[in-house]
Parts: structure tokens; C-alpha cells; sequence
């Protein structure tokens, strides 16, 4: 008999479906899906560290010990609503995921929240801003971690002021993030007696070239100069301020800075800069234990909040799983939330914390400063601690959220 | 102070020289893409992954080797240029009997997996290139304080563009470029490797985005995403200009650096659209664009 190269390839192929096919006779995993920015301009505060990370908790928590067996599905969302929400619901129909995690980009993680919902499944959002997931958008399959739009408002933009930054003036990225970061933390400068001097609305995405903006900025004579931005676009935003010296005569506040665009900028051009986390690698043992676990799979690269949020996430999750045991949680997504909301958390990257009853995950929110280069004493030392919000002042609270889910 | 429009006269004069600086890199960068286009016909879409990749280039030149900013300014347009060379070699040459389309998809794949293997590799956030120590500091113009690294950055772009222009129109290697492009045949005849010369042409165009490229690492983020930003505006520069337009390139690229400045100051929001409002308006009354010859 003579095999033809199409035959060969075919059974070839065929024959390596068959392990797969053992295992789903078996017993029926776990499986999350961590559906992150793969490709674009947030991969490098979701991407493969967030999956790092995901892995990094199934292993921390003994899935495999505890008889839970555990499968991670990646998928990359391309920051497109569709494409994300698409995902997600081929996740959920045709490949049994149960949880979601990461979906960095506040208007994909919203309408993947909506198909979680919809599908009863578990959403734990850890790289989107902002905070309708637990406001007006809130579901009971929806868990919000690691921080969002009045965290760090609260944080950053209160601190600001408490310390002499009264004038404000916004460059904000023409997008609804860029505008609800910009109105969350005009709220708190006037609520501290600071002013508002006026804003710029810049393209988005598309825009390279911020020094106009900046001297804008700078002509008002504002003390702090505000970027409602994320990503390359702030990254390019305090490169051109320390070039053109803006950076001398104002203030900036990145609203939403990551480790990573710090890493990017270098300590050259951060230093001074003001920012929120609620996370960083180097707080206390825990984090750097767990950091090291994690490290040789990230490529260097040191957990941002988003991405530990990842691990946290899965860690409280798992739990609940362990509580109400494989068959429940995959039963009923917004059972295994509830479980997940009646126990308190513990992980090694945010500590012991809670689960609100509008999905926002409490942890402090602690306010950091880019150490100038003479200070860093090691690869990736880039914080100064300058102040701790406790967990149950850093978010908004409950009553001001209008989540469905809470009787007013 | 006196006031234009209701803008303060010195915030004006700022714009208008920024808009002057981005102009000098829309030019670079479409002078490269017009003599391509202009002696291949290749509509070039990989020109933005070349002008990230010259910046790239810089980047792992100055932290693998320790070769600073003024070795990697001719170094580093010159290995992207080989790269280019290989390029046409390889694949591009392939393609010059058929469509213009097909040279348009072949190189847009291309930049889609130029920026996806750096992406792979360095990540999305870009990398720190400090501005060299010579160029650093600003110096103040009464109206605004200009970083000296601009005012190089506007000073190299024109002379390149003049150096470029003069080499197409005025030099004996211009003319025989711009005779192969006519009839390759002919010059073919009179014993000239035109292959040779066309791999060389684009090898050259591809080099002058590497050298862009350097120019911008210092005040752009060097990330794979860099060059994608800018493509578009110049694929609208050059049409203005009139493809293939070498001229055309250069007056189009610093004329739309200064509209795209003023509009950032009047209407923030538009500034990314002003220029296609232009490409619409010029191709309405002039199809071949200002400075093109019609068809």
C-alpha cells in the first residue's frame, strides 16, 4: 500500500487529537481564560504576564494537590469590544472556561462582563479603569480587582492637592476612559478646594507628539499638569515634559501609570512623578516571594498591579471552587462569585482584603513616587512609598455606586 | 502680550515651530516612501516598520554594543538599509510586474510582522533612549523654550531633504535613476544594471526611515508601535504632495507639520483628522496631488 502525503498528514493530525480526547473523558477540569491585550499597546501591563501570573496562582494554590485539576486558555481581545466579547462567548458556549480573567480596556471588560453574565459565568476584571463595573454596570458575575477610575482619582488627585498642587489643567486621551479619569479627578480637586484651569483633548489612538499639549499646559500656569491617559501615550507625554522642562514649572500626575511604563521611561525621565498602585513587587515579603516565584516565567519583567491582580483573582476563585466543589462552580457562575464575596481574601500579592457586595475587590491603594536614578539601588527599584489609603477608604463607597445589585 | 484669536502670541509661535519639527519628520519619512513609489512603484507600507526599526536598531546598538547616538545616526540606517537590500532582493522584486495592489498588501504583511516579532521580543511599552548629552538642555526664544534636540531635529531634516532632492534632480546617478523609471529598457541598453539600481533605490528610501527613526528614538517612545502612528499622516502627506513627488514630499510634509500644529492649538480633537480634510480638499480640485504630474 502506498500512504499519500495528504493521508500521512491526516493521520498524523488525528492521532494527536487523541490524548486530548482522553483527557475530556476524565474528570471535567477547570478552566479560565485569561483574555488579555496579546498584541497591542497594553500587552505589556496584561499579556504574558498576566498569564504568568494566572499559572503562577493554579500552582501557589495546589490546585493539582487539592484534586482540582485546573486548564488555562489565552486569548488576545486586540482591545476591540467585539473581538473580546466574541472571544469570551466561544469561551464560554463551545470550550466549557469558567472564568475570565484580566480583559485589560475598560470597553471590552465592559461588554465581556455582559456576556459572563448572560452565560452565568465568572468575569474578574483586573486591567480595566473603569469603575461602572461596580457602579450603574455591576453584575453578580462580575468581580472588579486591582483598582479602577476613583481609586486612583481618590488617590492620586487628593494627594496632590493635600500637598500644594491647587491648579490643575488635564491632558486627557479623547476616549471614555480619558474622560471619566479626567471628570473623577476634577470632582476630588475641587472637593479639596483645588481648581480646574481647563483641559486638552487629544486623539486617540494617534497621537505621538504631545509637546504641544504640553506647553498648553504651561501657559496656563497650572501647578499640576494631569495625564488622563494609560500606556504609550503617558509614556510619551513625560518623556516630551522632562525635554521641553514643563516637567520643572508644574507637577505631573500620571492618573493610570503600570511598572511597566516606568520601566519604559526609565528613572531618567520619571523621576518625581506621583502615581498610584496597589501593588508593587518590592512592598514587603510576600511580594517578593511572590514575585520571585513568578519571575523566571515573565522575561524580567516585574508584576503591575493589573497582572498581580490576575494571580489574586484566580487564588479567590479557586477557593470558592474548593468550597463548593468542581461540579457547583461550574454549574452557576454567580454562585461561585457569591462564594467568593463571603470569604475574606488572602494572597501574597494584596495581602488579606474583601470582596464588596458590588464586585469591587478591597485592598489598600498606596501612593508612590519614581525614585530618581541616584536612589535605585537594584533593576526594577523604581518606588518610594509616600502614603497608604486603608482598604476601606481607597474605593468608592458603596452607596455612591448605583450598582443595581445594592438596594439604595 | 498681544493675541492672536484669542491665543496668547508666544503659545501661537511655539505651535508654529513644533508643527515645524513634526513637519521635518513627515518629510524624512515621505521623501523615503516618494522615491520609492516614484522609481518602483511600490506603495511601501513597511516604510513605518523601517523607520521603527532604525530606532530599534539604535536602541540595541547603544545597549548590546555601548555605540551612542552619533555612530548609530549613520550605523543604523545603514543595517536597516542592507535589511532593505535583502527585502528587495528576496521578495520585492517579485512583484513589480504585477498590481500596485499587490505591493501594498505584500508590504503591509510585512510591517504587520516587523512590529509583531519586536513586539515579541521588547514588549509594547517601548524603551528608554536618552537624548545625547551634547544636544540636551533647551535654549529660550522669548516665546518659548525650544530643546536644543528639536532644533537639531529640524536643522538634519533639511538638510537631508535638500541633500536628498539635489541628489535625485541634479546628480548624474539622479538622472539615470529617473531614466530607469521612464523607459528601464533603454537604460538597460546603454549598459546600466538597472536591477542593481532599483535594489539600491530602495535600500536608500528604506534607509532614510532607519534614519528618522534614530532622529525621533530620543523624543518618542521606542516601541514597535511607533512607526504605525505615523504612516498613515505621511501615506496622506505624499498623496498631497502627488505621489512620487520628491518635491512635492518635502513642501507637503513641513506645510502639513504646521497646519496639524495650528489645529492642536484651535481644535485639540481634530488634530489627527486635519490632514486627511486636506488629502480630501487637494484631491477634489487637483487628483494628482500639488506637486504630481497628471496621468
Amino acid at each position: 500500500m502506498t500512504l499519500t502525503r495528504r493521508e500521512l498528514l491526516g493521520t498524523a493530525a488525528a492521532t494527536s487529537l487523541l490524548p486530548l480526547a482522553r483527557a475530556r473523558a476524565a474528570d471535567t477540569p477547570i478552566k479560565i481564560g485569561v483574555l488579555g491585550d496579546m498584541s497591542g499597546m497594553y500587552r505589556d501591563l496584561s499579556g504574558p504576564v498576566s498569564v504568568a501570573c494566572a499559572k503562577q496562582a493554579i500552582v501557589d494554590f495546589g490546585a493539582a494537590a487539592k484534586g482540582i485539576p485546573v486548564e488555562i486558555l489565552v486569548g488576545d481581545h486586540q482591545n476591540k469590544p467585539d473581538i473580546g466579547a466574541g472571544i469570551a462567548g466561544q469561551w464560554f458556549d463551545r470550550d466549557g472556561v469558567d472564568l475570565v480573567v484580566d480583559v485589560p480596556n475598560s470597553s471590552v471588560a465592559l461588554a465581556v462582563s455582559n456576556v459572563g453574565h448572560l452565560k452565568n459565568k465568572v468575569v474578574i476584571a483586573c486591567g480595566p479603569g473603569t469603575a461602572d463595573l461596580t457602579g450603574p454596570q455591576c453584575t453578580p458575575n462580575t468581580i472588579h480587582w486591582s483598582f479602577d477610575t476613583w481609586m486612583l482619582a481618590h488617590s492620586t488627585g487628593g494627594a496632590m492637592v493635600k500637598t500644594g498642587g491647587d491648579t490643575w489643567f488635564f491632558i486627557t486621551a479623547d476616549y471614555a476612559f480619558g474622560h471619566a479619569m479626567q471628570r473623577d479627578t476634577a470632582n476630588f480637586v475641587k472637593e479639596a478646594g483645588g481648581k480646574v484651569l481647563g483641559n486638552v483633548d487629544t486623539p486617540f489612538p494617534g497621537t505621538t507628539d504631545f509637546s504641544s499639549f504640553l506647553l498648553q499646559a504651561q501657559s496656563t500656569g497650572a501647578k499640576v499638569i494631569g495625564l488622563a491617559n494609560a500606556g504609550s501615550d503617558t509614556v510619551n507625554c513625560i518623556k516630551q515634559a522632562a525635554e521641553f522642562g514643563v516637567n520643572k514649572s508644574a507637577r505631573l500626575a500620571g492618573l493610570l501609570v503600570f511598572i511597566s511604563d516606568i520601566h519604559a521611561l526609565g528613572l531618567q525621565n520619571a523621576q518625581g512623578l506621583v502615581l498610584t498602585e496597589t501593588f508593587y513587587w518590592d512592598m514587603n515579603d510576600r511580594t517578593r516571594a511572590f514575585t520571585q516565584r513568578v519571575l523566571p516565567n515573565t522575561g524580567g519583567a516585574r508584576p503591575g498591579m493589573g497582572q498581580a491582580g490576575v494571580y489574586g483573582g484566580i487564588i479567590q476563585y479557586l477557593k470558592a471552587v474548593e468550597k463548593l466543589g468542581i461540579a457547583a462552580a461550574k454549574a452557576s457562575g454567580a454562585a461561585t462569585v457569591a462564594q467568593m464575596k463571603a470569604m475574606p481574601t488572602d494572597d501574597d500579592a494584596f495581602g488579606p482584603g474583601s470582596i464588596r457586595a458590588d464586585g469591587r475587590a478591597l485592598h489598600p491603594a498606596y501612593l508612590f513616587q519614581v525614585k530618581a536614578p541616584s536612589e535605585s539601588k537594584a533593576p526594577w527599584d523604581y518606588y518610594k512609598l509616600l502614603a497608604t489609603t486603608p482598604a476601606d477608604e481607597a474605593f468608592r463607597p458603596l452607596k455612591d455606586g448605583h450598582c443595581p445589585l445594592i438596594p439604595a | 502680550m498681544f493675541s492672536i484669536f484669542g491665543v496668547p502670541a508666544p503659545l501661537l509661535f511655539g505651535q508654529l515651530l513644533l508643527g515645524l519639527i513634526n513637519g521635518g519628520f513627515y518629510a524624512m519619512l515621505s521623501l523615503g516612501l516618494a522615491v520609492i513609489f516614484g522609481m518602483l512603484n511600490i506603495i511601501n507600507f513597511a516604510h513605518g516598520a523601517m523607520f521603527m526599526m532604525g530606532a530599534f536598531v539604535a536602541w540595541m546598538l547603544l545597549n548590546y554594543l555601548g555605540i551612542n547616538y552619533w555612530f548609530a545616526l549613520p550605523l543604523a540606517p545603514l543595517i536597516v538599509g542592507v535589511f532593505g537590500f535583502v527585502l528587495e532582493k528576496t521578495i520585492i522584486s517579485r512583484l513589480y510586474k504585477l498590481d500596485h495592489l499587490y505591493g501594498l498588501l505584500l508590504t503591509f504583511g510585512l510591517a504587520l510582522v516587523l512590529e509583531g516579532l519586536f513586539r515579541n521580543g521588547y514588549g509594547s511599552s517601548g524603551m528608554p533612549y536618552q537624548i545625547p548629552a551634547l544636544l540636551g538642555g533647551a535654549v529660550n526664544l522669548g516665546f518659548m523654550f525650544l530643546p536644543i534636540y528639536r532644533g537639531w531635529v529640524i536643522v538634519v531634516a533639511l538638510v537631508v531633504c535638500i541633500a536628498t532632492w539635489m541628489l535625485i534632480e541634479k546628480t548624474k546617478l539622479g538622472s539615470l535613476l529617473r531614466a530607469a523609471t521612464e523607459n528601464p529598457a533603454l537604460v538597460q541598453a546603454f549598459g546600466v544594471n538597472v536591477p542593481r539600481l532599483v535594489t539600491l533605490t530602495f535600500a536608500g528610501g528604506v534607509a532614510l526611515a532607519a534614519f528618522a527613526g534614530v532622529l525621533a528614538a530620543p523624543i518618542y517612545s521606542v516601541n514597535p508601535n511607533m512607526g504605525s502612528n505615523f504612516i498613515n499622516t505621511v501615506f496622506a502627506v505624499v498623496v498631497i504632495g502627488g505621489m512620487g513627488s520628491i518635491f512635492g514630499a518635502i513642501v507637503s510634509g513641513f506645510g502639513l507639520g504646521v497646519i496639524e500644529g495650528l489645529t492642536k492649538v484651535f481644535y485639540p480633537q481634530a488634530s489627527d483628522t486635519v490632514i486627511f480634510v486636506v488629502m480630501v480638499l487637494v484631491l477634489l480640485t487637483r487628483p494628482a496631488g500639488l506637486f504630481g504630474k497628471a496621468a
